[in-house]
C-alpha cells in the first residue's frame, strides 16, 4: 500500500555557446550528531558557549589523553543508516586523517576512511507529485568536528575557540545522482527532514550544524546513462568540490554557477581541474581555496588509539524496531489513510510535528476536510505570525472539536471560521463556546422556512425576477444568512429557497 | 620503493619538523631502511588471516553520553603561548 510509483525528473540542461550541458552533483553533507556530549570525551555540544569551556583535555590533545567513544554517538549513525535503508556494518574502524590547521589541536581529524559504520543505501527525493529522484547514498561515517578559527577580529592574529573540536559528525556520502541545482537543495531539505524525523540531527543549518560539500562536474547528453550503464566515472567530467555550504539557496548558486564556469572552460577548450572551491555569496561566484597540492595529502592509517568497533545484530534490530513512522511512509500513509492529495501529505509530513498535529486532527474524522482545515487555516494562521505548529495556540483536540462541530452540523464553514479565530486568540473548549455565544446553526426548516417565507413576501419584484432566472435564488439564500446572523444551515436554506421559489 | 631525498622533504614538510638540508639523505636512507623491512614483512603470506588489532580480547570502550568534563577555559588555555579573550591567538591563518 505504500508503494507509490515515482518517475524521475529530467535532467536540467544548461545550453552553452557551442552545446547543451548537463549537470552530475554529488553530496557529502556533515550532520552534526545530536548528542550532549563529544565523540570522545565528556565535554558538553552546547552550542554558543563560552570560547573554550567545552573543551575536555582529550579534545585539546593534551598529552597522554585518549579518546573513549560515546555509544549514544554510534546508536545515531545506525539509526540514521536504518533511516536511509543503507546496509549497516557491525564491524568498523576509526583512521587518522592527518593535516595541520590551527583549529584542529591533534593535527589529525579521527574518521571513518575504510571502514565506514554504514554502508549503501538511498533517499528519495520527491520533486513534484509523482516525481522524484531516487539517490544512492554509498556510505555513512563519523567523525569528529574541528574548532573554529576567527579570524576578523584582530588584524594580525586570528582566534580559535576549540568549543566545537571533537563534536560528533555523520558524514553522509551520495553517489553522483543529483542531476540539477534544484534537486540537489530538495535532496538536502529531504536528507535533513529525516535526521530530523530521527530525531539524530537537529537540522539547524545557521548554526553549522549541517553542512554540505557539493561535487560539480558537467557532461554532453547521453554521457551520464552510459555512466549509470557501467558506473564507469570517464564518462562524466572532471568534477569541482565547493566546500561547506550552509544554505538550500546558496547551494543552488553555487552549483549554477560552478557548472556555467566549467562549461565556459570546456568550450573555450580548455580543461578543468580537479579542486577545492569556496562559494563566495556576495560575489555570486565560486573560487579556488589556494590550498597547496600537499594540504590534500592526508596520510591516512588506522588510529592506534581505537580498537575497531564491533556492534551486534540485535542492537541494531532494537534500533530497528524502534524507528519512528518516517517521511515517506507517513506522505503515502496520509494520502491512502486519509484521502487527501499528494502535495497535502507533502504540505502535512514537511516536519514531525505537523504531521503529529494532523493525524490526530484526522483521526476518525474527514480526512480532507481535516488537511484543509490544518493547512489553509491554522498554518496560514501561524504564519501570518511567524509562528511554527509548536507554538500552535489551537491544539490538535480543539481543532478536531471544530471539525465535529461541523461534521454535526451544529455550525456551518462559515461559523467555523468565526469560531475558529476565537479559539485561537481566546482558547477554550469549541463545543463550549458555541453553546455559550449562541453561534449553532438553525437546522429547524422550521425556522428557517419562515424567514424565507418573510423575504419572499418583502420582495414580490425580485421574486419575479427569480423564477426567469434561477440563478438570482442565491440573493434569497444570502437575504435569509443575512437574517438569522449566518447562522442557519446554508444546505437547508438552499433546498427551501429553491422549493418555495419554484413553487 | 625507494625514498629520495625530495620525499624526505616533503613528509617533514607535511609533518611540520624542520629538518635540515645537510640531514636529508641520512632521513631518506632512515626511510628506505623502514620500507625495508616492511617489504620483507610483505613476504609473509597472511591471505585469510583476520589483521589483529589487541593482544588481549577486548572490546572497544564505551561512554555514555553525558557531560563530565570541560568547564575549564583557563586550564585549556593556560600552556597557550597567547590567549585572548577566552581564544586562543595564533599568526593569522587566511585561506
Amino acid at each position: 500500500m505504500l508503494d507509490l510509483s515515482y518517475e524521475s525528473p529530467a535532467p536540467k540542461v544548461i545550453a552553452g555557446a557551442k552545446h547543451d550541458w548537463e549537470l552530475v552533483i554529488g553530496l557529502e553533507v556533515h550532520a552534526q550528531i545530536a548528542s550532549k556530549a563529544k565523540l570522545f570525551s565528556g565535554a558538553s555540544t552546547q552550542f554558543g558557549a563560552e570560547p573554550n569551556s567545552n573543551v575536555a583535555f582529550v579534545d585539546a590533545a593534551m598529552p597522554g589523553m585518549l579518546p573513549v567513544i560515546n555509544e549514544f554517538c554510534v546508536e545515531q549513525a545506525v539509526r540514521t543508516g536504518l533511516g536511509l535503508k543503507a546496509q549497516i556494518n557491525l564491524r568498523s574502524a576509526f583512521d587518522r586523517k592527518n593535516y595541520f590547521y590551527p583549529d584542529l589541536p591533534q593535527g589529525y581529524q579521527i574518521s571513518q576512511l575504510y571502514h565506514p559504520i554504514v554502508g549503501e543505501g538511498e533517499v528519495l527525493v520527491n520533486m513534484a507529485p509523482g516525481i522524484a529522484r531516487r539517490v544512492r547514498i554509498e556510505r555513512i561515517h563519523m567523525e569528529q568536528d574541528a574548532g573554529k578559527s576567527i579570524h576578523d577580529m584582530d588584524p594580525t592574529m586570528s582566534f580559535v575557540d576549540l568549543n566545537r573540536t571533537g563534536v560528533a559528525l555523520m558524514e553522509i556520502v551520495s553517489r553522483p545522482d543529483i542531476r540539477g541545482p534544484e534537486e540537489a537543495a530538495a535532496y538536502v531539505v529531504k536528507l535533513r527532514q529525516i535526521l530530523r524525523y530521527l530525531g539524530t540531527c537537529d537540522g539547524n543549518m545557521q548554526n553549522g550544524n549541517l553542512r554540505a560539500d557539493v561535487n560539480v562536474s558537467v557532461c554532453r547528453p547521453g554521457d551520464y546513462e552510459k555512466y549509470q550503464e557501467t558506473q564507469d566515472f570517464s564518462h562524466l567530467g572532471t568534477r569541482c568540490e565547493i566546500k561547506n555550504m550552509n544554505s538550500m539557496r546558496f547551494i543552488q548558486q553555487a552549483i549554477d554557477y560552478e557548472a556555467r564556469r566549467q562549461i565556459a572552460i570546456l568550450e573555450d577548450g580548455g580543461s578543468v581541474v580537479q579542486e577545492t572551491r569556496l562559494y563566495d555569496p556576495d560575489k555570486g561566484e565560486t573560487r579556488s581555496m589556494r590550498s597547496k597540492e600537499e594540504a590534500h595529502d592526508y596520510r591516512y592509517f588506522p588510529c592506534p588509539d581505537l580498537l575497531p568497533l564491533e556492534i551486534e545484530q540485535g542492537w541494531v534490530d532494537d534500533i530497528q524496531a524502534n524507528l519512528p513512522e518516517l517521511p515517506d511512509e507517513k506522505r503515502a500513509r496520509f494520502v491512502t489513510e486519509y484521502g487527501v492529495t499528494e502535495y497535502d501529505a507533502d504540505v502535512l509530513t514537511a516536519d514531525v510535528e505537523s504531521g503529529h498535529y494532523f493525524d490526530e486532527v484526522a483521526k476518525g474524522r474527514d480526512g480532507k476536510l481535516a488537511a484543509n482545515w490544518v493547512i489553509n487555516e491554522l498554518f496560514g494562521r501561524l504564519k501570518k505570525e511567524d509562528h511554527g505548529i509548536a507554538d500552535s495556540p489551537v491544539s490538535a483536540a480543539q481543532l478536531g472539536g471544530i471539525l465535529d462541530l461541523i461534521a454535526k452540523g451544529d455550525i456551518s464553514g462559515k461559523i467555523a471560521k468565526d469560531l475558529f479565530e476565537i479559539v485561537y486568540t481566546e482558547g477554550g473548549d469549541p463545543a463550549q463556546i458555541v453553546e455559550d455565544r449562541g453561534m449553532r446553526q438553525v437546522t429547524d426548516t422550521g425556522a428557517i422556512e419562515a424567514a424565507v417565507d418573510k423575504i419572499i413576501a418583502e420582495n414580490p419584484a425580485q421574486v419575479e425576477k427569480a423564477k426567469q432566472n434561477p440563478k438570482l435564488a442565491g440573493w434569497f439564500v444570502g437575504q435569509v444568512m443575512k437574517a438569522t446572523g449566518g447562522k442557519a444551515n446554508p444546505k437547508a436554506v438552499n433546498e427551501i429557497v429553491a422549493a418555495k421559489l419554484a413553487g | 620503493m625507494s625514498i629520495d631525498i625530495e620525499t624526505a622533504r616533503r613528509v617533514a614538510k607535511l609533518a611540520r619538523i624542520k629538518v635540515e638540508d645537510d640531514h636529508l639523505p641520512d632521513l631518506a636512507q632512515e626511510f628506505n631502511n623502514i620500507l625495508g623491512f616492511i617489504e620483507q614483512l610483505n613476504e609473509v603470506d597472511v591471505e585469510g588471516v583476520e589483521p589483529m588489532t589487541s593482544v588481549t580480547p577486548m572490546r572497544l570502550k564505551r561512554r555514555t553520553d553525558e557531560v563530565t568534563d570541560g568547564g575549564m577555559q583557563d586550564r585549556i588555555l593556560a600552556n597557550a603561548p597567547d590567549a585572548r579573550e577566552g581564544f586562543f591567538a595564533v599568526p593569522k591563518v587566511v585561506e
